[in-house]
């Protein structure tokens, strides 16, 4: 067990190219840490820097008081599950599991009741003589974690562990892990580019673009504060939806016409021009529904284009016209996000029982207390709340984190 | 029905074309030597020229063919095992790291295999009296390694480069030196192309007669097929053939051996369910 501190981390191959660029990130001893972003954001980079795989250009790695840099991966006492598993295929599932121990000299006696341990823990117990061709999927993921779990490693790396599994299993497989740590209560770092399983699994997430950190905060924090337009993009399914928007006193005038702001959020967008509004797709509501529910907040009339029903919730897709100032930030963003949007349409959740149909207008809800307001230059989120939204990267000083 | 019978019949002619001098020679080995001199051109010894296992018992009785034999055995065992190894770590750094002079040291190693035998064992004669190593087992061993060698690097290089690298990592991390991962988890995944590499370099150096002949001059490194040529039984004037075909029959038994043995190992897919294929 312990904690383990990245400091100034860098990753720079040899054309000059930083994969890992300035990352700190303080993991404490028992955390489960998670590394999110796109694809080559740089978060399997840096957790191969940690575990060993990846030399570290500069900056400082330590796992509990011991500056690690230098160290061959053998040394840093962890384990590490690959996204591949990366199974030894001429050793049984036994021998599987034992190998870090037998490298480790342990005695047979002692090695057999780890191994059973860990497959007793892992439900492996009746596959331990078979090879893991034989095994299924699931079954090669549970021998790859026995062989993290026999060994009292200071902490655990996964690296996209579920991606290779069906989604039920992946489902069934993430309580499994979720159950396995906070049971054993060990160090984790995990990576993926799943954000179900980011907010799922971690105590704290680590947001990643282009090998730079956006923000470091819990699930909850990244939610409802984000700190740029990447992390609000990224964080929620269906996305955030991005709107223009031009704040005047404590109105803003969007697409469908104009809501009252709360003053607190209003001041912090005075005399910017044009700014991007997020607003997740949860925060409207068939307006007839609200009203029936009391909820307080702005309505606008539409034409709804899709309606996607799915039992206890529904999603409409209106079309929207963007100005190209900000159309051009928007489909950047998409990029960045690995997405390809090919309009601009506001997607919003509506209650199953909202009967809204298909080509119809209709009258939609939304609170504009959850309204967020971003500089389209910088992505800034505006009207962030910094004392509830964790470690925040500053969009001016690509080091800098506030 | 002739669509049906096409493959069968195929396989039945090569066969027939393969196994035909083979069944030949085993005939001749069962033939007194009368039955041949006097031109016996049946296939099966006709009445009262049959040998039996005479031949055989003459043949394993005869001290200079016994000595041909551990000396074959030995030198191509030696050469396989010696050649094998040095395959093995040159194909892995060859297969894994990044260093200059890579692509050189691959083409290199082909032009090795492609350079003519013949053209050597002149130089080599020399050479070898002048180190004093003629007609010793090194100096058959040195040959046969540097001609084996660049065909096993080569083939065990494609191997390597099949392992995920993950593998290696996956060790590793679980407290492996880089030794040890190699030893215990590279090495056993790559053993079909050991295998393989192995039987090449036996092959090679069990039949080879150029090196055999040139480089010896008396019983002590001369290998089989050297030894072979200079049987000449009592009567110099009179080849004892069917002693000879007797002779060729066992020297054949240990390579069947070998690639029996062998090729139990040669697996294929054995890194099936490493990683999610």
């Amino acid at each position: 067990m312990a904690a383990i501190t990245i400091e100034n981390l860098v990753k720079r191959y040899g054309d000059g190219f930083p994969a890992v660029n300035d990352v700190s990130i303080d993991i404490q001893d028992g955390e489960f840490m998670i590394l999110v972003g796109p694809s080559g954001c740089g978060k399997s980079t840096l957790l191969r820097m940690i575990v060993g795989l990846e030399d570290i250009t500069s900056g400082e790695l330590r796992i509990g008081d011991r500056v690690v840099n230098d160290l061959a991966p053998r040394e840093r006492n962890l384990a590490m599950v690959f996204q591949n598993y990366a199974l030894y295929p001429h050793l049984t599932v036994y021998e599987n599991i034992a190998f870090p121990l037998r490298l480790a000299k342990m005695d047979d006696g002692e090695v057999d009741r780890l191994v059973k341990d860990a497959a007793e823990t892992l439900e492996l117990t009746e596959h331990l003589d078979r090879k893991p061709g034989n095994l299924s999927g699931g079954q090669r993921q549970r021998v790859a974690m026995g062989r993290a779990i026999v060994r009292q490693a200071d902490a655990f790396l996964f690296d996209e562990p579920l991606s290779n599994l069906d989604a039920k299993l992946r489902g069934q497989m993430r309580t499994e892990i979720s159950r396995l740590q906070k049971q054993l209560g060990i160090t984790t770092v995990y990576v993926t580019h799943d954000q179900t399983e980011a907010m799922t699994l971690g105590d704290r997430v680590a947001v990643l673009r282009k090998g730079v950190l956006q923000q470091l905060a819990t699930p909850r924090e990244l939610y409802e504060n984000p700190g740029n337009l990447f992390v609000a993009g990224f964080i929620g399914s269906p996305p955030m939806n991005f709107l223009p928007v031009e704040v005047s006193g404590t109105s803003a005038k969007l697409p469908f016409g104009t809501v009252e702001l709360p003053p607190d959020k209003a001041e912090k967008a005075q005399g910017k021009g044009l700014l991007i509004a997020g607003i997740r797709p949860g925060n409207f509501e068939d307006a007839s529904i609200a009203s029936s529910t009391g909820r307080q907040g702005a309505t606008f009339r539409t034409r709804v284009e899709v309606v996607e029903w799915l039992g206890n919730e529904t999603y409409a897709y209106i079309p929207f016209e963007a100005p190209p100032e900000v159309q051009q930030q928007l489909r950047d963003l998409e990029k960045d996000l690995d997405g390809e949007s090919l309009r601009s349409q506001l997607v919003v959740s509506l209650d199953g029982a909202s009967r809204i149909r298909e080509g119809e207008e209709a009258e939609i809800w939304l609170d504009p207390r959850k309204l967020h307001l971003f500089d389209p230059v910088t992505g800034e989120n505006l009207t962030v709340d910094r004392d509830n939204a964790g470690r925040i990267h500053s969009a001016g000083d690509p080091a800098g984190l506030v | 029905m002739l669509k049906k019978m096409g493959v069968p019949l195929g396989v039945l002619v090569i066969l027939l074309w393969c196994l035909l001098p083979v069944a030949w020679i085993i005939s001749l080995s069962f033939k007194s030597e009368q039955s041949i001199t006097s031109g016996n051109p049946g296939f099966f010894p006709s009445a009262g020229t049959g040998a039996g296992w005479d031949n055989y018992r003459a043949v394993w009785e005869n001290d200079q063919f016994r000595r041909a034999i551990v000396n074959s055995i030995g030198i191509s065992l030696i050469a396989t095992l010696l050649s094998v190894i040095v395959a093995t770590l040159a194909a892995y750094a060859i297969a894994r790291l990044e260093f200059k002079g890579k692509r050189l040291v691959l083409s290199l190693a082909l032009a090795i295999a492609m350079f003519p035998v013949v053209s050597l064992v002149g130089p080599l004669f020399d050479m070898w009296r002048a180190f004093g190593i003629y007609d010793t087992w090194p100096g058959l061993i040195i040959p046969y390694m540097s001609f084996t060698l660049p065909l096993a690097i080569w083939t065990l290089s494609a191997f390597f480069r099949e392992i995920p690298w993950e593998m290696e990592q996956a060790a590793q991390v679980d407290g492996a030196t880089s030794w040890q991962a190699f030893r215990k988890v590279i090495v056993p995944l790559a053993a079909p192309g050991v295998f393989t590499a192995a039987i090449l370099t036996f092959f090679f150096a069990w039949n080879d007669f150029v090196f055999g002949i040139s480089l010896t001059s008396t019983e002590a490194a001369r290998p089989i097929p050297a030894s072979l040529a200079f049987f000449v039984g009592p009567d110099p004037f009179n080849r004892p053939a069917s002693l000879l075909a007797a002779a060729a029959v066992i020297a054949t038994i240990p390579i069947i051996v070998i690639v029996l043995i062998f090729q139990r190992k040669i697996v294929a897919g054995l890194t099936s369910g490493a990683v999610k294929g």
